[in-house]
């Protein structure tokens, strides 16, 4: 269960970065993104899998999540 | 000889790692690579930020390294504690040029090296008392100091030492910023989580210090300048053209930085960074607690500086970005001058960088400028992320070596022949030694500054120095040369 940094990038995506390993992707699809809710099954660039319970309202970016990894 | 093709470079791979052991060349392998500019993420081709293999030679750093000798050093107005024997701050200190204004042993103490030269017993007893007075002391001794950072040597994570403890009650004591560092030498592959330990103690212990106070007047264009270390007054050099631009500079990271500059720059609107590697984790922590946006620039070189300058400019007003245009326009007779007096003798010399932090990435564009191509880059402490970033800069089939050993980038000169390499002052003197030009890029070989358009000037007039330096056509003994005729 890393804590996830997710901010926006220039171009408007969403990054993922988690600090203790240094990795940052960019979020290729979200489950639910809709005005109510955002979160469910996240998928990177890289093709790993994440997994965060829906947050209703939607958070702020940038902000920090904790996510689970998508095969625990 | 000619640029290696893609082929080529991955044989010379193969046959530099034939040298190792099996299982020693598993390893070393997926930390030299062929570039490929097309490829998004490094992390399917060179891995890095691993332990070194044990019996090689590396030129990696310690995590104290990272945090004092990097990040916390530069600040000017505070004490840094060597905390442990005396020898790591002995022989760390002023080495890096960061210069400053100020009187030293005054008001600012960059020079100076205070250490609390850990004995037997204070390894056996605990060296936390010893700290307390060394605290005291230090407040006595000079008093306009304005905080004081605990430098944690390695035996001070060995014993179980407190410094946490004891710094808050300190702090408390003589109402000053006291801040314990855990940059254990033993942490961590290299000098690498060193800068990550010091960025988070500047965050736990410094970066919220005057969350309540709005005595800080704030302006529309108030930015901050992080990781510029102001090695031969680099910050200097870039500081002026951002304030030409009509930005005001509030806070320099942290080369000839202040506590109080620090500790305002949450009160900023954007935050700029030249070296990604040793500050960006304060920087996305400044963004997602107060907003502050943050990018990175490169001031190497008139065309990355140009592009740098209008990237900034987007973030701002009309009137700022009409600014950079003029900046850029002011100083082009100045730059076109030092390219059309340097490029004729440069063009077509090809470079290898060994280096860390941001140079093997940012100072490509600064070479090609003059002419020069990069044939081979690597960093000793880089991330992934570092890499992803650097791919795109260098050209197709240059190498790329991630902690290079110092066998193999013996092997990788010999093969490439280039005519100048840029490294650090464990290589200088082997490549002096095979008769390849040399310039010791850490800390600009005693020259500098390099960034900026004034540095540029002294960047080009260095690298001819070097390049065109006569020395090189004599380094044979005559006697040798004239058998060699006579054969």
């Amino acid at each position: 269960m890393p804590n996830v940094m997710i901010r926006k990038n220039d171009a408007g995506g969403l990054l993922f970065y988690v600090a203790k390993k240094d990795m940052e992707e960019t979020i290729a699809s979200v489950e639910t993104d809709t005005s109510e809710t955002w979160g469910g099954e996240v998928v990177l660039t890289d093709g790993s899998r994440w997994y965060i319970d829906p947050i209703s309202p939607p958070p702020v970016f940038p902000t920090t999540l904790r996510f689970k990894r998508g095969d625990e | 000889m000619a640029t290696l093709t893609r082929d080529e470079a991955q044989a010379l791979i193969q046959e530099v790692l034939e040298a190792y052991p099996d299982k020693a060349k598993k390893d070393r392998a997926k930390h030299l690579a062929v570039n490929d500019p097309s490829v998004e993420q490094s992390k399917k081709c060179i891995i890095s930020n691993r332990k070194s293999q044990p019996g090689v030679m590396t030129i990696r750093g310690c995590a104290y390294a990272g945090s004092k000798g990097v990040v916390w050093g530069p600040i000017k107005d505070m004490v840094h504690i060597s905390h442990g024997p005396v020898g790591c701050g002995a022989y760390s200190r002023a080495g890096r040029r960061n210069y400053y204004v100020g009187h030293t042993g005054v008001n600012t103490f960059g020079t100076m090296n205070f250490t609390s030269d850990f004995q037997e017993k204070d390894i056996v007893f605990g060296g936390d008392k010893k700290l307390e007075k060394l605290i005291d002391e230090i407040n006595t001794l000079f008093p306009l100091v304005k905080g004081i950072s605990v430098q944690s040597e390695c035996p001070i994570g060995l014993i179980g030492d407190d410094i946490e403890a004891v710094s808050k009650k300190k702090g408390k004591e003589l109402d000053k910023p006291i801040v314990p560092v855990r940059c254990e030498g033993f942490r961590g592959v290299s000098q690498s989580l060193g800068h990550h330990i010091a960025n988070d103690a500047i965050r736990d212990w410094v970066i919220g210090n005057r969350d309540g106070d709005t005595s800080f007047e704030v302006g529309p264009y108030d930015v901050a300048v992080i990781g510029d270390y102001n090695i031969g007054g680099d910050a200097w050099a870039s500081r002026i053209l951002l304030e030409e631009m009509g930005l005001r500079v509030v806070a320099q990271w942290s080369g000839d930085g202040t506590l109080s500059e620090m500790e305002l720059t949450p009160k900023v609107k954007l935050n700029l960074i030249h070296c990604y590697r040793s500050m960006n984790y304060i920087s996305r922590f400044m963004e997602e607690k107060y907003g502050i946006p943050w990018m990175e620039y490169n001031f190497f070189g008139p065309t990355k500086i140009a592009e740098s300058l209008r990237k900034i400019a987007a973030f701002f007003d009309e009137t700022i970005q009409a600014n950079a245009e003029k900046v850029i326009e002011k100083y082009k007779a100045e730059y076109d001058a030092i390219i059309a007096k340097y490029r004729p003798r440069l063009e077509g010399k090809r470079v290898m960088l060994y280096v860390g932090g941001l140079r093997p990435r940012h100072v490509v564009g600064a070479y090609e400028d003059l002419g020069m191509e990069v044939v081979g880059t690597g960093y000793e402490f880089a991330h992934n992320d570092d890499y992803d970033r650097t791919m795109k800069e260098m050209g197709e089939a240059t190498l790329l070596y991630d902690d290079v050993t110092g066998y193999e980038f013996e092997e990788f000169v010999k093969r490439v022949k280039p005519d100048l390499i840029g490294s650090g002052i464990k290589e200088k003197y082997i490549f002096q030694k095979m008769g390849v030009p040399f310039r010791q890029m850490h800390s600009w070989d005693y020259s500098g500054p390099y960034h900026g358009y004034d540095g540029f000037a002294i960047f080009a007039r260095d690298m001819d120095m070097t390049v065109n330096n006569p020395c090189w056509n004599s380094m044979q003994a005559p006697w040798l040369k004239k058998d060699a005729a006579s054969a």
